[in-house]
């Protein structure tokens, strides 16, 4: 990546991009070098703990007042020898370029700034989950997010800053400035300022918000006493903004002043979107600018102005990183050669602040950040992300069964629940580096840093894009990783994998001695019971803790009876019996130890004797103590050594481990490592097994496949059980056949 | 109102006849006073229908000889700039656009056929309010006054002021207004600006605006040919010419902006 830094002026705003390499440590797992050495090891494989650098883009958003300050932050951390270039764009390159070149002493590059904004807004669009949301009021969260939609051209972008600029974006390198308009935020800002003598614009749209604007306005009912009927013009409609002001006696207010002006300049954008909409035949306006801003206020407006004046035939959307749209892009152009748009990109929630609203009323503590500094990082991840081929319908997947944004009772459940759970996580991440000087301070401040994460998601659930228990685990994750705790769980599996190891062929000798229907029933109660065995579920975790013997035998034991929760067992036996073998089979592994060695590998041994290929996805990175790409290939390897239908299958290569993308206790089949996708066309894989809480049912619960899928989990949360109509243990075999 | 009908009320107009044909929003509005006050029985017509009528017989009948319509030739030189005819004969289709205290914008097919196609709160009365609140004035015609001393470009945020001159990416001139009132963000300039600069600001404001809204149906509408009339427009000739320019400038020449002389 060049040493390049990047500016985006607006009228009155800049915002700062600069790209990082963020060095990391990791976890990572390699088998004992076993040349010549006779040692028996007591551990499967070793650990060791490595750096990593993960590049990273940062973005600074502040107010131009501020503009000297950031050329100082600039100067001091960011400018090195090689720096040679800031590029620049928007309004303020030509204002701030001396004084730019002056402080810096770099040359100034300025680059168009729709371009940049158009990049930008096509990025987020494709690479962001939970960008996009339309504001919808009446409900108990005010944001409701779209899913990202594979195909977003053409459509609409209306940036309102200062003024108002409309742009017609059909692909990805063609878009055009089909019009625009003088009355934007710099009119609501410049006529509120004289009007109210309030000289901040945060303070205007607060002022707006307790304002009465009928008492400025002229209604229809002013002019006709009621509504106007020929023309089916309600009676509450603006007939004329501020048309009382010239007959009035009295002073009005500033609240409402405010008010009816930003009626004003919201119907009156909102009327030439849906001109412009019309007249391309669009059906998608996508809003941006500093005007938006997360404030619910300017949202309502807008949106029911679009609803209004296009009745009902526009959508009115927003970003949820509208503020950076121009820095985005301006990176993306400058570091054109090194292909930003062949990586896929991941949002670190724990370094970005989130959509703030800036509605004071929610939070007072807030508005006090909002305006000044505002932060956004992503991660360049090292893979590109696809969608899985045999989802049915990869434009409606919705990888969370339920939408805590919305679902306020369960929402309440699991921030208290991990609010709850946040002791136990500390102290495991502080046990896992004995060895560490500050791994107690450390472990601290990601005490610190997720408590007020789950605060902030407390007040604003819609911070970060659909709330969902998925996004709360992996905020989780990202903030261990800040604070250098990749893996709390590295030993612990350890020690698992080195136990599981050694009960596998007495497990595998009980199976091969069972009748066929018995076995098989076995073996599913056997991944049934494996999946037991995961610390990241507080009822499990305790009884591990207390009863270190409990054993694989005994979880089977006492699984549930049937019939299951979730029962398709009789048409699964039904399946095996009377159809073919099937072709090949994608399985996505969950925990480490007992689960993936005693569980899941004797299940696949059986579809490999039947003749069905098998895909093994695991983790790409750690997560709780789910297992991981890298451990699979070692546990793999040590198992073929006891087992040769295992050893023969990995030769033949119809057993292939691959690595799913995600560092997740969930799973979101539209974004998956290119290369499992690739694999599962080449082989035309027709089964999906999915096991475990977080990846059946969390996530993918109500997920529609174009193949035959099983997914199967014990529910080990007694909420969740309870929300499902069951109890806690309550076993989930789900065998999903599509329709013809 | 109430002082208007005291007064026919006085003069005795309810011996006169005992229906009085009345039109716009109070005929609704002040219906009942009409007859308790003024024992006058109001025929209530719908205000659209008489405008299109009145157009349409007003440009028929002429004035003193002279075409009721017309149009402006170079609009923004004040020199050069002309008033002249122009043949309102195959009038259909037009769109007319209303600016009074709101502004109403209709498409007109033929003498019965015409449909309300949108309209704005951003009309006359908008800039009388707003005019009165920042100056101070009282009358229309001291707005109106006020402006025509003004400099708007003093309040406004212009495409230079942001980029230095053109935007030829966009193809935006220099001159043309990136932000209404933009400069009003900033205090200095809150009070290096006159009574008479906000006062030409707001008429440019809501004027260009309108030029937009009317430009954006007359294109959806595929209509070329815009009438303006209202009582905003009476004695402006500011806003007139404005509107001739815009119309023509932003679409190329393409669309023409017409003015009646009764508005």
């Amino acid at each position: 990546m060049h040493d390049v830094l990047f500016l985006i002026t607006g009228g009155s705003l800049t915002k700062l991009a600069y790209y990082s390499t963020v060095q990391h440590k990791v976890a990572r797992v390699r088998s004992f070098d076993h040349s010549g050495k006779d040692i028996e090891h007591e551990s499967p494989y070793e650990i060791t703990v490595q750096e990593e650098i993960t590049a990273r883009l940062h973005f600074i958003k502040f107010e131009n007042t501020y503009i000297e300050t950031c050329l100082d932050f600039i100067k001091d951390h960011l400018v090195n020898t090689e720096t040679k270039v800031l590029k620049a764009t928007g309004g303020g390159a030509y204002k701030f370029k001396d004084l730019i070149e002056k402080k810096l002493g770099l040359k100034v590059d300025k680059e168009d700034v729709m371009t940049c904004l158009i990049k930008g807004c096509n990025f987020v669009l494709k690479n962001i989950p939970h960008e996009v949301f339309a504001y919808q009021k009446d409900s108990d969260t005010e944001f409701r997010f779209q899913t990202n939609h594979p195909n977003i051209f053409p459509y609409l972008l209306v940036n309102i800053g200062s003024g108002v600029s409309i742009v017609k974006v059909e692909t990805e390198d063609k878009f055009e400035w089909i019009g625009g308009s003088s009355i934007g935020g710099g009119t609501f800002w410049g006529l509120g300022a004289l009007l109210t003598k309030t000289k901040k614009f945060d303070e205007l749209l607060h002022l707006a918000s307790k304002g009465q604007h009928t008492n400025v306005d002229m209604l229809v009912k002013d002019v006709y006493g009621g509504a106007y009927q020929t023309l089916g013009l309600s009676g509450n409609l603006i007939a004329s903004s501020f048309g009382k002001s010239a007959t009035a006696d009295k002073e009005f207010s500033k609240d409402d002043m405010a008010k009816s002006l930003l009626h004003m300049i919201s119907n009156d954008i909102g009327q030439l979107a849906c001109l412009y909409a019309k007249l391309h035949n669009l059906h998608k306006i996508y809003f941006g600018g500093f005007f938006i801003r997360g404030h619910p206020v300017t949202m309502r407006t807008i949106t029911y102005s679009i609803n209004f004046f296009s009745k009902g035939e526009v959508q009115a959307l927003f970003l949820r990183h509208e503020g950076y749209l121009g820095a985005i892009g301006a990176f993306l152009k400058g570091a054109e050669q090194d292909n930003p748009n062949e990586y896929s990109w991941g949002e670190n929630y724990a370094g970005s602040s989130g959509l703030m609203s800036t509605s004071p009323d929610l939070c007072p503590m807030q508005r006090a950040r909002s305006g000044t500094f505002d932060m956004f990082e992503m991660d360049r991840l090292e893979r590109p992300l696809v969608n899985l081929p045999l989802l049915k319908d990869p434009s409606t997947y919705i990888p969370d069964t339920v939408d805590l944004t919305d679902d306020a009772m369960a929402r309440k459940y699991w921030l208290t629940c991990f609010e709850e759970a946040l002791d136990g996580v500390v102290k495991r991440a502080m046990a896992s580096q004995p060895d560490s000087m500050d791994a107690a301070e450390r472990a601290e401040k990601f005490r610190q840093k997720y408590w007020n994460k789950l605060q902030t998601l407390r007040q604003q659930p819609f911070a970060y894009g659909t709330l969902t228990v998925r996004s709360l685990l992996d905020t989780r994750e990202h903030c261990l990783n800040e604070f250098n705790f990749p893996d709390p769980y590295s030993k612990v599996k350890q020690k698992e994998n080195g136990i599981a190891l050694k009960c596998f062929p007495s497990v595998i000798e009980s199976l091969d001695s069972l009748g066929w229907e018995e076995r098989q029933f076995a073996l599913v109660k056997g991944l049934l019971a494996g999946n037991v065995f995961d610390w990241g579920a507080k009822a499990v975790s305790e009884v591990l803790e207390s009863e270190p013997q409990f054993g694989f035998e005994e979880a089977k034991e006492k699984l549930q009876e049937r019939p299951w929760l979730e029962d398709s067992y009789s048409e699964w036996i039904q399946r095996l019996k009377e159809g073919p073998p099937h072709k090949c089979a994608l399985i996505f592994a969950d925990n480490s130890g007992i689960d993936i060695i005693l569980g899941v590998f004797p299940f696949v041994r059986e579809l490999l004797s039947r003749g069905t290929e098998v895909i093994l996805a695991c983790n790409s990175g750690p997560a709780l103590n789910d297992v991981t790409y890298s451990e699979s290939l070692i546990v793999a390897e040590r198992i073929a050594a006891m087992d040769p239908i295992i050893h023969s299958a990995l030769t033949e290569e119809r057993l292939l481990l691959v690595q799913t993308g995600s560092s997740s206790p969930c799973l979101d089949l539209s974004r998956l490592d290119k290369g499992l996708a690739l694999l599962v066309r080449e082989r035309k894989t027709d089964l999906v097994i999915i096991e475990g809480m977080g990846r059946a049912i969390h996530t993918n619960y109500y997920a529609a496949l174009q193949c035959e899928s099983l997914k199967l989990a014990v529910i080990k949360n007694s909420w969740l059980a309870d929300r499902l109509g069951g109890k806690i243990f309550s076993v989930i075999f789900k065998y999903e056949v599509p329709h013809k | 109102m109430p002082a208007f009908i005291q007064m026919g009320s006085e003069k005795h107009f309810s011996s006169l006849h005992t229906t009085l044909c009345a039109t716009g929003g109070g005929a609704y509005k002040f219906e009942q006073d009409f007859r308790t006050m003024g024992d006058l029985q109001l025929c209530k017509l719908d205000e659209l229908d008489c405008l299109i009528k009145g157009v349409l017989y007003i440009d028929s009948v002429g004035f003193n000889g002279h075409s009721e319509c017309y149009y402006f030739e170079n609009p923004t030189d004040c020199e050069k700039c002309q008033k002249l005819p122009f043949n309102l004969e195959n009038p259909y289709p037009l769109l007319l656009v209303n600016i009074g205290s709101g502004v109403s914008i209709l498409a007109v097919y033929s003498k019965d056929n015409y449909k309300r196609v949108t309209g704005t709160s951003l009309g006359g009365g908008t800039f009388f309010g707003l005019c009165c609140l920042l100056t101070g004035c009282s009358t229309f015609e001291e707005a109106l006054e006020m402006a025509s001393l003004g400099d708007s470009t003093k309040v406004d945020k212009l495409v230079r002021d942001i980029y230095g001159g053109d935007y030829e990416r966009f193809g935006l001139p220099g001159w043309a207004v990136a932000s209404s009132f933009g400069n009003m963000m900033s205090k200095e300039k809150r009070e290096s600006v006159s009574k008479e600069d906000l006062a030409r600001a707001t008429l440019i404001t809501i004027t260009n605006n309108i030029g937009s809204i009317a430009r954006m149906c007359a294109l959806n509408e595929n209509i070329n040919r815009v009438v303006f009339v209202g009582n905003f427009l009476r004695i402006n000739t500011i806003s007139m010419r404005l509107l001739a320019y815009a119309l023509d400038y932003w679409s190329k020449g393409q669309l023409k902006a017409l003015f009646l002389e009764h508005e």
